[in-house]
């Protein structure tokens, strides 16, 4: 069965000079001509199954994090239809969308985005803590999992990049998402340090029925997977996919 | 949540929190003894009569009398004759509305702390305030008229070191570099009690003791400075006042003696409103010190921000978490107020107690207590409003990472 299930999804910035944001157009805002727009994403069909682990190759400046941040519901789309978990995301709010994210989705950035300011256990806990609340035992537990129980109370500039990462990915699972989105999760690694994070997302994400979808345009990350597209494929709005 | 957020932020951010905090603080401590000051001392210096209701003195400003004779501060408007007041006490009218008199004379002092000669009666019979009449310290006793005795108040004592027995030579004039030492030598017989009275501050020696004092101009003999008169009725003071002061002589009658003091208030009025002003200027500088130590954090708090977002949190929880520091930076800082008000109030009120010997209580409730904190608390929340919007409104996807 399909967890996430994607149809016409167009998302386009101003261009620049014309009052760019890279947010692009707010709710409500009415959509300015062609023109003075800028597509980034415009994908006709994409599905991703329950569990299932696809990594997507593409280019900097393909549109990639835009498609995250799109399902993420970070990002509001001009059009189209994104169903996880069998509710419509775009028909939602930002609260609600909000909410679907705290409590469905885990998101690992290529940048960790771990809080300076709170430890290592205290950044798990917020992954969980904007959804259905933080369950200390389980964030500990998932700090031993990635190999971090002895740092939970280490502050981010206390740990090395390879251990950030680790601390980001059991953050990303904190939630029990049933989809981690994973936005170049390795490109700021060292080639050992990306090797074990790659394992570690795979495997956790495995271990707790999580479907994975990863973006990298790095050639070794992407031949760790089984199930492989090419984003230049699938976004019309690079004008090579494919029809 | 929200609140590990707010406590999380601090800690983090422990320095700014601390000096902004401080700063709240000291806004804080500053409007508490401002206001108490202003209030309790008006309040209390009203108050105090030492148990009279009006005093007798030479012709002139009525609050210097007060203060002179009541208060033991400024110089003494001049003598007036002991016959003179003895003729006013035969005029029918007034002499049956006075119902204590009590003479004193000024002009003397001991390393600044002013010797006053009374009567013995002052302290055997007068109540210096409802049901408190004065008592001395164990061992001691009143003065005995012709005699080269002392009675001393409980503060002067302290502060000089003087126990029962001590000796010394009054000096002449009231300012603490005196002209010369009299040649007379009295002795400590009795020390008060405290009566949080400007009493407290003055050595008391019998009335003729400064009248016939070495050196002191002869005529002194047959005069006194001033006499604290106890009336019969309210309406007798309003009596004597007119016809003493209206009739042009040589004498002024002040009455009633706390209207006379709040009219020390009311001149200086205008220095009272710009320390208040100071204060409130100090309250809203401080305040804005929240909104620039936030605001000024905000470009480096934006992506943890986005973060939050990022895994969930909604507008309004960034919003609330960053309200919410301005909120706990000002609960601080008004909660550390307090101690500084303690610091500051407690140094005012000794200095108050130490110049006139009247006691203020920096801790008895005022109103101040609730709605100067309350003012500042609330003043740091609008303070924090304006960052907190700018995270309300911070574009998630921008600010986290760069778009690929």
């Amino acid at each position: 069965m399909s967890l996430l299930t994607i149809k016409d999804l167009v998302k386009s910035y101003p261009r620049p000079g014309r009052g760019a944001r890279l947010s692009g157009r707010a709710p409500g805002e009415p959509a300015s001509n062609a023109a003075s727009e800028h597509r980034v994403v415009d994908i006709a069909e994409f599905s991703l199954a329950a569990a299932e682990q696809l990594a997507l190759r593409g280019e900097s400046g393909s549109g990639k994090t835009t498609f995250l941040n799109l399902v993420a519901g970070i990002l509001a789309p001009d059009r189209g239809s994104i169903v996880l978990d069998g509710r419509e995301v775009t028909a939602l709010g930002e609260a609600g969308r909000d909410r679907l994210r705290a409590e469905t989705i885990g998101y690992i950035f290529q940048t960790f985005n771990l809080l300076q300011g709170h430890t290592a256990l205290e950044n798990v806990e917020l992954g969980m803590a904007f959804g259905r609340g933080v369950d200390r035992a389980h964030a500990v537990e998932l700090l031993r999992r990635v190999g971090l129980g002895d740092k939970h109370g280490h502050f981010p500039r206390q740990l090395s990049t390879g251990q950030q990462q680790r601390v980001a990915v059991a953050r990303a699972l904190s939630n029990r998402p049933q989809l981690v989105l994973a936005d170049e999760p390795t490109g700021n690694l060292d080639r050992r340090n990306a090797r074990e994070a790659l394992y570690l997302i795979r495997e956790v994400c495995r271990e707790e029925g999580a479907a994975l979808l990863l973006v990298s345009h790095d050639e070794r990350v992407l031949a760790q997977f089984e199930q492989m597209r090419d984003f230049a494929f699938l976004n019309r709005a690079l004008g090579t996919a494919t029809p | 949540m929200i609140w590990n957020l707010i406590y999380r932020s601090l800690r983090q951010h422990a320095l700014s929190t601390l000096v902004t905090a401080g700063s709240i603080a000291l806004a804080s401590g500053l409007l508490l003894t401002v206001w108490v000051v202003k209030t309790q001392s008006q309040a209390v210096f009203a108050q105090t009569n030492s148990g009279f209701d009006a005093v007798l003195g030479a012709r002139g400003s009525k609050l210097q009398l007060v203060l002179n004779s009541i208060f033991h501060l400024e110089s003494s408007p001049g003598n007036i004759s002991a016959a003179d007041f003895e003729a006013l006490r035969r005029n029918p009218m007034i002499g049956g509305a006075i119902k204590t008199a009590i003479p004193i004379a000024v002009g003397d002092s001991f390393q600044g702390w002013r010797v006053v000669g009374t009567v013995e009666k002052l302290f055997a019979e007068i109540e210096y305030a409802p049901g408190k009449r004065y008592a001395l310290a164990p061992g001691g006793r009143n003065f005995k008229i012709g005699e080269h005795e002392a009675v001393v108040g409980s503060f002067a004592a302290k502060r000089l070191g003087w126990k029962l027995g001590t000796t010394f030579h009054p000096q002449h004039g009231v300012s603490e570099k005196a002209e010369r030492d009299h040649d007379e030598l009295y002795t400590v017989v009795g020390i008060l009690e405290p009566t949080s009275t400007p009493v407290d501050r003055v050595i008391w020696i019998p009335l003729e003791g400064i009248q016939t004092m070495s050196g002191h101009n002869p005529l002194a003999k047959a005069e006194i400075s001033a006499v604290l008169i106890q009336l019969r009725a309210p309406t007798a003071g309003l009596m004597a006042s007119n016809l003493i002061n209206q009739s042009g002589g040589k004498l002024t009658f002040a009455y009633p003696i706390g209207t006379i003091v709040a009219e020390l208030f009311n001149k200086i009025g205008w220095f009272d409103q710009v320390l208040t002003l100071l204060a409130w200027l100090v309250a809203a500088v401080a305040s804005g010190s929240v909104l620039v130590s936030i605001y000024n954090s905000m470009s480096a708090r934006a992506r943890d921000i986005a973060i939050l977002r990022a895994l969930g949190a909604r507008r309004r929880t960034v919003f609330g978490a960053v309200v919410g520091e301005a909120a706990v930076i000002g609960v601080l800082g008004a909660a550390l107020g307090f101690a500084v008000y303690a610091v500051l109030g407690g140094a005012v009120a000794a200095i108050i107690q130490a110049q006139t010997g009247v006691v203020l209580e920096p801790w008895k409730f005022n109103a101040v207590f609730w709605w100067a904190p309350a003012t500042l608390v609330g003043l740091c929340v609008l303070g924090g409003f304006v960052p907190a919007l700018k995270a309300y409104r911070l574009p998630v996807a921008e600010t986290i990472a760069p778009v690929s």
